[in-house]
């Protein structure tokens, strides 16, 4: 068993979200969470006395090794699994069951081959029950914008891994969800559609003001998208920092993700973040 | 005709005017066809050919192979009296609905085990042992429980009922993950997993599962023809051997053949249409 070397500087108390909790309740709050896995080979303490929240409109990169927990955490964020103990909040209700206001988007885009784009993109709120009148034309509407406007009428097979991507997003939209989970969405894609895609899907979600926890293993991409990067220590799955992400030489407004791998901040948080996931390698 | 596909914007389509080479290469293939559909008419007609020779000149004895000519005189005879037509009718009926009622049964049971997974997890060998059991030893049991005509219907549907729901539900569980784990996060209950997902994602199942149980349902009720009955083409194969008439014999095998290649190509339309 390894010792655990103290948090370094960077590290936030999990509470330090304060004053606006007060009247509007945090996106997101994980309240000490543990999860354990329970299988027929044995037991995984996959979580430890996870805690922190999530402002509205924020968004959170999650990063960490491979097994660390990141999927579990989103999986809870879903409602697809229960906490062994602690608690999950969305919008200050507890999550019991995958919750209305939450989309969730995969590593792979899992396109339905037997329906159209359209057809795909309409996916969620068909199971939703959601007035599908409106949702047809909000689907119209989200196809074109992510410029699939000609494509709708067409099969999955049809489309290039970008496209597909954004399809995926459409699909996930159109659901109006608040909070997007987003689980290593781009990494099925080659490294030149990443960057574009992650650059545009960013600026979208930005855009209409959601709040998103993105996990990926690119800590790059995970600075170049995120207001605050989370930290998860392996074995058992915990938090081990969490880092503010500011770019103030790029000027008032947060640059897109691409133009943020530009600014001078960048490199600094790289290297720290990478640090911190070097020591446990 | 497959039809033809835009693959991404951008990529343009194959040029309008083929190059002289591509050409030489489609000439080339249409003789490769040509000359596999010309072997296999000069191997039916050589078998043929053989098969008429040998019992004439004495080198085989013609009681026990009869011999092409006879075999098409006595399929004549038996359309002239309207022999192969009641029969085949018979064989016709009892196939369409035990072929419908194990794909109909069986699917209705693959769901329910998929939506009640404690179910299948009690039943699970029982179906295992059931499928392996020959069920032409149960023949002799249907029969005196079901008499004559249930008991051919009974063998049709054991033959083909219990890989329909192993062929699906296996199907069912592997069905991509991630995609059942999509709608799960949409908040779909079992039955939308189902609906949305699972079934539609095993169309391909359940065209093979249709394939496979055509023939095994046509077995079914030959062999059901056999033991119990007074009609069908099982009968006719039956009641030629018994007096002897290898002529008849065999020309209700070729009847059957020729039923099997049109099921064969039924599927394959009905395949074209599901893939679509
Ligand atoms: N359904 C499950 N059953 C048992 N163990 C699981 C299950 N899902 C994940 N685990 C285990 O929990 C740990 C965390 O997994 P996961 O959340 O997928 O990590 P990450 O997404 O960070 O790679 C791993 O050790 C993994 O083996
Ligand atoms: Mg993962």
């Amino acid at each position: 068993m390894q010792v655990q070397p103290p948090l370094p500087a960077t590290a936030l108390p999990a509470t330090a979200f304060p004053a606006a909790a007060r009247t509007v309740p945090p996106a997101v709050e994980f309240r000490d969470v543990h999860l354990h896995y329970f299988t027929d080979k044995g037991e995984t303490h996959a979580l430890s006395g996870i805690s922190f929240t999530v402002r509205k409109g924020e968004f959170i990169s999650l990063v960490g090794q491979s097994g660390c927990g990141k999927s579990t955490m989103l999986s809870l964020l879903a409602g697809l699994i229960r906490p062994t103990s602690g608690e999950i909040l969305i919008n200050g209700r507890p999550v019991s069951g995958p919750p209305p206001e939450v989309g969730f988007m995969l590593q792979q885009d899992s396109l339905f081959e037997w329906r159209t784009i359209l057809d795909n993109v309409l996916l969620g709120p068909e199971v939703r029950g959601m007035d599908m009148m409106a949702a047809h034309h909000r689907a119209e509407r989200l196809l074109k914008s992510y410029g699939l406007g000609q494509f709708m009428g067409h099969r999955p097979t049809e489309l290039s891994g970008g496209m597909r991507q954004r399809a995926a997003l459409a699909r996930t939209m159109c659901m109006q969800p608040d909070l997007l989970l987003l689980d290593e969405p781009f990494s099925a894609l080659d490294f030149q559609t990443r960057l574009s895609i992650a650059d545009e899907i960013g600026a979208i979600i930005r855009s209409e003001g959601k709040t998103a926890i993105l996990v990926t293993h690119d800590i790059p991409e995970a600075i170049a998208m995120a207001d605050r990067v989370i930290v998860l220590a392996p074995r058992p799955g915990r938090l081990r920092s969490i880092h503010e992400i500011r770019f103030p030489s790029a000027g008032d407004t947060r640059p897109g993700a691409f133009a943020a791998r530009e600014a001078a901040e960048f490199q600094g948080y790289f290297n720290r973040i990478w640090g911190e996931m070097e020591d446990h390698a | 005709m497959p039809e033809t596909v835009s693959v991404s914007p951008g990529v343009s389509a194959a040029p309008k005017t083929p190059s002289p080479a591509y050409r030489a290469w489609q000439g080339a293939q249409r003789r490769r066809r040509m000359l596999i559909a010309l072997s296999r008419i000069a191997l039916l007609g050589l078998f043929l050919a053989a098969w008429e020779i040998a019992p004439r000149m004495e080198w085989v004895n013609p009681m026990l192979t009869s011999y092409p000519s006879a075999v098409w005189q006595a399929t004549a005879e038996l359309i002239g009296d309207g022999q192969l037509w009641s029969n085949l009718w018979v064989t016709l009926v009892e196939v369409v609905i035990s072929f419908a009622a194990a794909m109909i049964g069986g699917t209705a049971i693959a769901v329910a085990l998929w939506m009640s997974p404690a179910l299948e997890r009690v039943l699970d060998p029982f179906l295992v042992v059931l499928n392996a059991l020959p069920k032409i030893a149960l023949v002799p049991i249907f029969y005196i429980w079901l008499g004559p005509t249930g008991s051919i219907y009974a063998v049709a549907i054991a033959v083909s009922v219990f890989i329909t729901i192993l062929m699906l539900y296996t199907g069912f569980r592997q069905t991509d993950p991630n995609k059942v784990k999509l709608v799960r996060t949409m908040g779909a209950s079992r039955a939308q997993v189902l609906g949305k997902v699972v079934l539609p994602g095993n169309i391909d199942t359940f065209t093979a599962a249709l394939k496979a149980n055509v023939g095994l349902s046509l077995v079914g009720v030959i062999v059901g023809e056999f033991q119990a009955s007074t009609a069908g083409l099982g009968y006719l194969i039956v009641y030629g051997s018994q007096i002897f008439r290898m002529d008849m014999v065999m020309a209700a095998i070729v009847v059957l053949g020729v039923i099997s290649i049109a099921i064969y190509l039924l599927i394959q339309m009905l395949e074209r249409r599901l893939a679509r």
